[in-house]
């Protein structure tokens, strides 16, 4: 070994399912090295617990490379942990030093009920898109290039709002747990493009009734949610929906 | 299909109800800062103000400003309230540990206390209105003045034998530092809200925010301090006394 590994104390939250109370449960960790993502320290732990025959801790991820959106930790009380345009995923152990404690919970939101420990359900999600994230044309071959005349500016802006993986970062991160930043740029993702034009109206209608139906929180412009967003999607995004939404009913 | 009543429905809508309103009600603290300012040129100046805007319209003016700015207030401590309250409901179970994101985030005490100051500024404004329109709790009875032939109330006299009285000034300096704070974060949202903020003019909207901020509450605070200071309560005042 380099001889560079460390030791971490955990401070995780343990719930054995959605109807039990929770708590944070204690873990030391050592042999920690500064390489591996946080991820793989708690598959270390899980394997050391599981040799213990305690219950391993339970957490979703899935690609590890920060694009599907599945992970989604509490680390310190920043969702996502330390890292700005980062995943949970890409949080590397040497963003904690030696004997630091590390506190890790789940998204919080009463949208988003716990599972079991660091694991919830965000579902809410795709009832909002279910709402409204979609274009309602026939899907064939792909059309002739220049039939269709999107500006340069639009498509990227579009592009960027199309570049939200779902994570719920933003519900997470939000004081007033809003689902706006995830809603707007969905409905950003589609209002700046022709095809997606015609329905922009009930579009932003139906996808801000399900938003409220879901239960989140309303925004309070603070903008934590586009400090933690894996993939920086701007809260202008935000004032769009509204801008779209004011359009709709006006 | 959706329409106007959607606006007080959803939570889009009540945002975009609290910005409106929020942008209007700094119009009005501007014109209100405005024309308060003259109580610092002196007694004639200020009572003829305050004749001239009761005269506007055959009188009609501020009767009709006065409901309008109700529905104002109203609409806004509402809607904002609204905002504050679904914090509650959204996440009943909070954070064991929580920080701040940092980076681009713009929250700040300004942003998380927006219910405080609002509330502190309601009632406020309330009991103004009461001290100074209403005239509850004055320290003495002010005779009608005579402008221009016309019998109108004596105001100034009112507000410097008020702003002669110490806690007054200090409650008053107070809420105007709330006020403050309460604009350092409303104005720029209030843009936010409206979907008039762009990358372009975010700093430009976030400047102007601060300066707009800082001049309410300095110059709403300037008048009670050079009152206490510069300014003997009237005779007849139980402050005159000693």
């Amino acid at each position: 070994m380099a001889g560079n590994e460390f030791s971490v104390k955990l401070l995780i939250w343990r719930q054995s399912g959605p109807a039990q109370p929770g708590e944070l449960a204690s873990y030391t960790m050592d042999n920690v090295l500064p390489e591996m993502s946080l991820l793989e320290m708690l598959d270390l732990l899980n394997e050391k617990l599981t040799a213990e025959g305690i219950d391993p801790v339970a957490f979703d991820s899935d690609c590890r490379e920060g694009i599907c959106g599945t992970c989604g930790l509490v680390i310190n009380g920043i969702a996502h942990g330390p890292h700005s345009g980062a995943a949970t995923c890409e949080v590397r152990m040497r963003s904690f030093s030696d004997g630091e404690t590390i506190v890790i919970e789940p998204f919080r939101a009463a949208s988003f009920p716990v599972i079991k420990d660091l694991v919830v359900d965000r579902a809410a999600f795709d009832r909002i898109m279910q709402a409204g994230g979609y274009v309602s044309i026939n899907t064939g071959s792909a059309p002739e290039a220049n039939s269709i005349p999107v500006p340069r500016p639009h498509a990227e802006s579009a592009m960027d709002a199309a570049a939200c993986i779902g994570c719920a970062a933003c519900v997470a991160a939000c004081p007033n747990a809003s689902a706006s930043l995830f809603t707007s740029a969905k409905i950003s993702q589609y209002a700046q493009l022709p095809q997606g034009r015609a329905e922009a109206k009930r579009r932003v209608v139906r996808m801000v009734d399900a938003m409220d139906e879901e239960g989140f929180g309303n925004c309070s412009n603070h903008g934590e949610c586009e400090a933690v967003c894996p993939k920086e999607i701007s809260i202008f995004n935000i004032g769009r929906m509204r801008r779209e939404y004011l359009k709709a009913v006006l | 299909m959706a329409g106007l009543t959607d606006i007080t429905r959803s939570t889009v809508g009540k945002k975009l109800l609290n910005g409106l309103t929020g942008l209007l009600l700094c119009g009005f603290i501007v014109s209100h800062l405005t024309g308060n300012l003259l109580l610092l040129v002196g007694r004639e100046a200020f009572n003829q103000y305050a004749y001239f805007l009761h005269s506007l319209g055959h009188g009609a003016v501020v009767p009709i400003m006065e409901v309008g700015l109700v529905m104002l207030f109203g609409a806004h401590a509402i809607s904002g309230i609204s905002v504050a309250r679904s914090r509650r409901r959204a996440r009943p179970d909070g954070y064991k540990k929580s920080a701040n994101a940092g980076g681009t985030s713009r929250k700040s005490l300004a942003s998380r206390s927006m219910i405080v100051t609002g509330t502190v500024l309601l009632i406020f404004v309330i009991l103004h209105v009461a001290q100074f329109k209403l005239g509850w709790g004055q320290l003495r009875d002010y005779p009608d003045v005579m402008i221009d032939g016309h019998a109108s109330v004596d105001l100034y006299s009112r507000v410097v034998d008020w702003f002669n009285w110490a806690p007054m000034v200090g409650l008053y300096v107070v809420v105007m530092l709330m006020l403050g704070n309460h604009l350092r974060h409303g104005f720029w949202s209030a843009f936010q809200t409206l979907g008039a903020n762009n990358p372009r003019y975010e700093n430009l909207i976030n400047t102007a925010g601060m300066l707009f901020a800082a001049a309410m509450a300095v110059g709403f605070l300037l008048i009670p301090i050079y009152i206490f200071l510069f300014v003997e309560p009237t005779a007849g005042s139980s402050l005159a006394a000693g």
